[in-house]
Formats: structure tokens, sequence, C-alpha cells
């Protein structure tokens, strides 16, 4: 059975019972781990009861932060300060320049782009070549395509048909979540796994973006964040006892 | 024709009237596939419960794709906000009943 994945769940996390509200929903929709958008200066045991809060909804937490950097070197000092501090790195890519250095940084895990410009969506060929040799996924998030009406969300479905055409035929990783920061938006894999094939996403495409690919991100990061880990393939198996 | 029925749970403050739940669906079908994908959904209240706030639809096979992606899209009916949720497709009712008791 697969293990459903939300990478995008924007929840008021200091309200607590918004909180609790909007995990139980995510449990009920089939959700086994979410990934909440955190501010850059999270306190830890704010993540802690963050962290509490999901277990008991029977979730798995994913601390997640959205940079939005101006320009190329605010986007390499925010990832310099807070890649260690959070387990899914995401970049809202709102010119080339931070799309193409993004695409191309390790330390990304997804790049997402604008909803309501879509010519400010850069994910082209060369964006796809960078972030597959990056293991950077792409991010869609389907909460636009549910509120967004008429001309737009015809231009939004078209930016997102050419972007998975893309982001497959160079293998970059497409990950589905909801992007929802109210209750009633939030829908069950399978539904978003029909919403996207609106965008030609096939069915069994669409729920590996919401299992497989968001989970190995995770996992990958974990791997890393972890006091033990020294380089990929290499890690602390015992240490002598002082 | 191959037929799928499709059980639905509607979220909502307050419970709709059947003519609302069939317009809002019919609504998005052809919003989202046009009145030519309309045409070909086959689609059909079978069932509506308001107090359980659950409905059974009926549509042909090769649509089925397309009314759960339209079912899914429905966000408000009447300026309220409700999100539907398909509970269980199956080939024939009896079998839908079974397991989500509609």
């Amino acid at each position: 059975m697969k293990k459903f994945v939300d990478l995008h769940l924007c929840v008021q996390f200091r309200d607590a019972e918004i909180l609790r509200n909007m995990v139980s929903k995510s449990f009920e929709s089939g959700y086994r781990l979410v990934g909440i958008p955190l501010p850059s200066n999270v306190q830890p045991d704010e993540v802690q009861n963050i962290r509490k809060i999901c277990r008991e909804a029977g979730l798995d937490f994913a601390s997640r932060v959205d940079l939005t950097p101006r320009n190329t070197k605010e986007l390499m000092t925010s990832l310099r300060r807070l890649r260690r501090k959070f387990e899914i790195v995401a970049v809202l890519c709102t010119s080339k320049p931070i799309a193409r250095q993004a695409a191309k940084d390790h330390r990304v895990d997804v790049l997402s782009f604008p909803v309501a410009k879509p010519r400010d969506r850069f994910f082209d060929g060369a964006e796809a070549e960078l972030a597959a040799e990056s293991s950077s996924s792409l991010e869609i998030d389907m909460a636009p395509l549910l509120t967004l009406k008429g001309f737009q969300r015809i231009r939004l479905i078209s930016c997102l048909r050419r972007e998975t055409v893309i982001a497959k035929s160079f293998r970059v990783p497409v990950v589905i979540s909801s992007g929802t920061t109210i209750s009633h938006l939030l829908r069950k894999p399978q539904d978003y796994s029909a919403l996207a094939t609106l965008f030609n996403m096939d069915s069994s495409l669409a729920l590996s973006a919401l299992s497989e690919a968001p989970l190995r991100i995770v996992e990958r990061n974990r791997l890393k964040l972890n006091p033990d880990f020294v380089a990929p393939g290499l890690r602390v198996v015992r240490r002598k006892d002082p | 024709m191959k037929q799928r029925y499709l059980a639905l749970k509607i979220e909502s403050e307050e419970p709709f009237e059947e003519g609302d739940i069939r317009d809002a669906v019919w609504s998005a079908v052809t919003k989202l596939f046009g009145e030519y994908g309309a045409s070909q959904a086959g689609l059909f209240l079978v069932k509506y419960d308001k107090q359980k706030k659950q409905a059974v639809l009926r549509c042909s096979q090769k649509a089925l794709t397309m009314v759960h992606a339209s079912v899914a899209s429905v966000t408000e009916i009447k300026n309220k906000r409700v999100s539907l949720h398909v509970l269980r497709i199956s080939g024939t009712l009896r079998a839908l009943g079974k397991k989500s008791r509609v």
C-alpha cells in the first residue's frame, strides 16, 4: 500500500486548534506524512509541538522552509543558513537567475513557480536539465487548480501540461502537493490523481508524485540530517566510548 | 456501454438539495471538459441522502477519470463552501453499497 505524502500543507501552525483540525483532516484523507512550511526563525519547541500534534493525529511530520529570495545572493545565504535546520527546502523561483541557481544547487529539494504569473514560470528544458542533475523536484500545488476560475485556470493547466512533459523527458521528479491553507480545499490523493489528468499526467505517475517522489526527498534529507551521516554511502556505525 | 458508480461524501456546513448537487457536478464537468466532454460522461445522480450527506453518481466507464476530476474540483455550491469526496468507485450499485453503505 502506498504511503501518501502532502509536502505542502500551509497551515497556521501557531494556532493549535486549526493545526489539529487540519492534520486530522489530512489523516482522514489518506495522507501519512505532511510537510508544513515554517518561518525561518521558528523555535525548536514550536517544531516539537507541531511534531507532537501530528503524531497524535497519526501523521509523520517533515519541517519545511519556503524560500522566496529576491536575488541569487540572497538564495545562497538562505541556503547556507537554513539547510541543516529543515528537512525540506523549497524555493519559489520568481526570476530566471533564481530559478537557474536553485535548480543547480544540491541543497534545494523542491522548485516551485508562481501561479499568478504564467510568464514567470521558468521551467524549461535548460531548467529541467539542471534540476535533474541536482536531484531537485518540480512541485505542483493543486489548490490553485481548485480556486482559480476561467481564463486563469485554463492558462495554469496549459503551463502545467507543458511543464510535466518537460519534467518527464528530463526525468525530473514531480511532486504533487495540496498547497492549501484551508481544509475544504484538501482532497484525497486519488482525487488529485484524477485532477492531474487535466495536465496529461497519467494516474500511476500522479500517484507516484503523491507518494514515492516526496517520500524519497524526506528520507534522503533525514539521512543527511542524521548526526551519524558523513557522506553519501558513509555513516558512523559506532562511536568509541569516552 | 459499461458504467461506473461513484459514492460521494458531501462536506459542507449545511445540507443541499438534490438538484444543487446535480447542478454542481454538471457545471463542474462542463467547465472543465466543455459540452462535448459532458455529453460523453453519461452522468446521472442515482441516489442522494440529504441527512447523511452522501450521494451516488453514475457515469460511463470511459468518462470515469473526467467525472472524478470534475467532482474533486467542486469547491462551492450556491456560494457556500463545499467539498465532494469520492468514497468508492464500483461497477455495480450492489458492490458499492456493500462497502460504502450509501
